[in-house]
């Protein structure tokens, strides 16, 4: 009966982080939250999440805090400039790099 | 009349039901066991009032051939005002029929080589309790008549079946008054 | 049950007995009655379907591919400038893999504007990717639509049904129409592999890298070359398919035959004419007239064009004189394209075995112009004496 497997013959794809590659190592900048700013954080409760919903890469998780995976984070600083409170600031990946080292 | 396959032609003008008429002649014919019937309207320009064309053939076996006729055998013409503006007899076998609707005597008209048979129509059909106008039924009684194609029995009840939510007895009837007036000769 | 009817309404009964679930289109000559008869169908409650008015064709073709996406039987239908408008997403519907049914009621295409018939629209549509089958009557219109579903469904490509405007489309013969019942044995519901669902939600179609890559799962997913490649080859697989559609018909039916091409007298020929649609049964006639002549030719219909028949194509013309191609379109700077295709299958299985036909390319009935039998057999006559012209030949033009 015919050829099936439809997914195998079409562009399907599940949606969810790596969807792009392992696109961490891409950033230049580096998201960091500040959690007295974010919304769901000061209220303790489950609001706001526009980072979340925004995020092109579905790398911001629906928690309280909102975590960053940073392995497929690529930094393009949308969450940052969507943020109604400025809560999260895009920081120089050099940064880190020297934190790392140290 | 070669009776294995009939090519008729029939001019009327856009809205006067030629079409129709030739679907009920079409589908008689299916009945009564031609194979292959074939009817197709002028293509693309069908506008109410200009002069339209419709072509059905009928055959004992399939058709395959679905190009226009050339050489009709019997040509019916709606409205005889189309004499004026077509070349209603154009292809038209020798000794082939004209059916026609006129309100005018057979004797005023000469067509050499053919068979012309004449009856009017539109008053037959006012008579039989249609709208003026109205006379794609009543000239299927005509050309049954002068052609002796398939009965009128047949072709009555197949007029009934498409009219059935228009009026259905009294478009019959305007075949069967059709059919009892038409004048039809040499 | 035998009914009248033109070939529109041949189509939308076809359709109607298919259960499609949605149905877009735009109206246009010579494709509106077919439409019509739909929105008909589904305004009095006798077909239960979604009618989307639409725009443009362009539209109707993206309701399509909605809607087929989320797991409905879909249809739509157009003609001429209509089918070259929707052609961005007549090239995404095969790529996507969606298995819908088009009908193309076969138009001439502007400029100049013309509503007549020729077959320059879907020739056009040839490399888009979709199953393109040819009728040339009236029940082979609403066989092939009901065929169309099952093999499209079964292989996951969009399939266009083409038939002959005015001449087939408006045209009135009597046609078995099929029971209901034998048409749900024939096909059953659409069952779809995948479908739009908010519980299994997926990316379809999205950027589409040239290269393979990992997918979330850590999977290797298909490039774009591998998605385009696997179409190529279901096509060509298709038609096995298509043999099994016939077959599979045909015990319901009781009606059915070759699925590619369609043979007349061709056994004993030495010339074979060769066309698509309606003109191939109007070569009949000239060839019964050929015969009384002395001139031994058949006509062969080719009912599949893409995916293309070589194979069928070329065993019913080995050892045969000559080919005379008979065409409605033209691939305009060099030939008609069936004329092409056709000589490029003959190379392929006959070159080498000292048996390839002389083949020659006629053009008819471009825009409308009507084909007179006479002329066409004429066309036949001579084509079979000898070799014509190494150009394409127009038939009855007046230049």
């Amino acid at each position: 009966m015919g050829t099936r497997n439809y997914r195998r013959k079409t562009s399907h794809s599940e949606h969810g982080a790596g969807d792009g590659g392992r696109t961490g190592s891409w950033r230049v900048e580096r998201p960091v939250l500040d959690r007295n700013l974010c919304i769901p954080c000061k209220r303790n409760k489950e609001a706001c999440f526009i980072c979340w919903l925004f995020c092109p890469d579905v790398v911001i998780s629906r928690t309280i805090p909102p975590t960053i995976n940073l392995e497929y984070c690529k930094g393009c600083g949308i969450c940052a400039e969507e943020c109604p409170t400025k809560a999260i600031t895009m920081v120089d990946e050099a940064k880190f790099a020297e934190e790392d080292k140290e | 009349m070669n009776k294995e396959f009939i090519a008729i032609r029939w001019h009327g003008r856009g809205g006067q039901g030629a079409i129709t008429a030739a679907k009920i002649v079409a589908g008689a014919a299916f009945v009564s066991g031609y194979a292959g019937v074939v009817m197709a309207p002028t293509f693309g320009t069908e506008r109410r009032g200009a002069p339209v064309m419709t072509s059905l053939k009928i055959s004992k076996t399939k058709i395959y051939d679905l190009s226009p006729i050339e050489t009709p055998d019997i040509v019916v013409v709606l409205d005889h005002l189309l004499l004026k503006e077509a070349d209603v007899t154009h292809g038209l076998k020798p000794g082939g029929i004209i059916v026609l609707n006129t309100p005018m005597a057979h004797e005023s008209y000469h067509f050499q080589d053919y068979r012309l048979a004449t009856a009017d129509i539109t008053a037959i059909s006012v008579e039989a309790g249609l709208p003026h106008g109205m006379v794609n039924t009543g000239i299927i009684g005509s050309l049954e008549k002068a052609a002796n194609l398939l009965g009128i029995d047949l072709l009555v009840s197949g007029i009934e079946a498409e009219f059935r939510t228009r009026k259905p007895e009294k478009n019959s009837l305007a075949a069967k008054i059709a059919y009892e007036r038409t004048v039809a000769g040499g | 049950m035998h009914i009248i009817e033109n070939g529109n309404a041949a189509a939308a009964l076809g359709v109607k007995l298919c259960r499609a679930s949605v149905i877009a289109a735009y109206p246009i000559t010579p494709q509106t009655p077919l439409t019509e008869k739909l929105s008909e169908y589904v305004e009095s409650g006798e077909m239960k379907a979604e009618y989307i008015p639409v725009e443009s064709e362009h539209s109707a073709l993206a309701v399509c591919i909605a809607a087929s996406s989320a797991g409905a039987r879909t249809f739509t239908a157009t003609s001429a400038n209509g089918l070259l408008y929707m052609h961005e997403q007549v090239q995404w519907a095969s790529g996507a893999r969606l298995p819908m049914v088009m009908c193309v009621v076969n138009r001439a295409v502007g400029a100049p504007w013309n509503v007549w018939n020729d077959q320059q629209d879907s020739i056009s549509q040839r490399d888009t990717g979709w199953i393109q089958i040819y009728c040339a009557d009236h029940q082979q219109i609403i066989d092939t639509v009901i065929k169309a579903y099952w093999l499209a469904e079964q292989v996951s490509i969009p399939v266009m049904v083409c038939y002959d405007g005015y001449i087939l489309s408006h045209t009135f013969m009597p046609f078995d129409l099929p029971d209901q019942e034998q048409v749900d044995s024939f096909l059953p519901p659409f069952q779809p592999d995948y479908f739009l669902n908010p519980q299994d939600p997926a990316n379809l179609n999205t950027v589409t890298l040239p290269d393979v890559r990992m997918d979330v799962r850590g999977e290797l997913a298909h490039g774009y070359m591998e998605i385009r490649c696997l179409l190529q080859e279901d096509l060509r697989k298709a038609l096995q398919t298509a043999a099994e559609a016939e077959k599979r018909f045909a015990g319901i039916f009781n009606r059915g035959a070759d699925p590619y091409i369609e043979p007349y007298r061709c056994d004993d020929a030495e010339h074979v004419a060769v066309g698509l649609g309606s003109i191939t049964y109007q070569m009949r006639v000239c060839v019964d007239q050929l015969r009384t002549e002395g001139i031994k030719i058949g006509v062969m219909g080719v009912r599949y064009y893409r995916p293309f028949p070589d194979e069928a194509i070329a065993a019913a013309l080995k050892g045969k004189k000559g080919v005379i191609v008979v065409e409605k379109a033209l691939s305009y700077g060099y030939e008609g394209a069936l004329m092409s295709d056709l000589k490029s299958a003959l190379y392929e299985h006959l070159a080498g075995t000292g048996s390839l036909p002389v083949v020659q390319n006629f053009i008819a009935g471009i825009g409308g112009r009507e084909i007179r039998t006479d002329d066409l057999t004429q066309t036949l006559r001579a084509a079979a004496k000898g070799r014509v012209s190494k150009e394409p030949v127009w038939i009855g033009l007046r230049l």
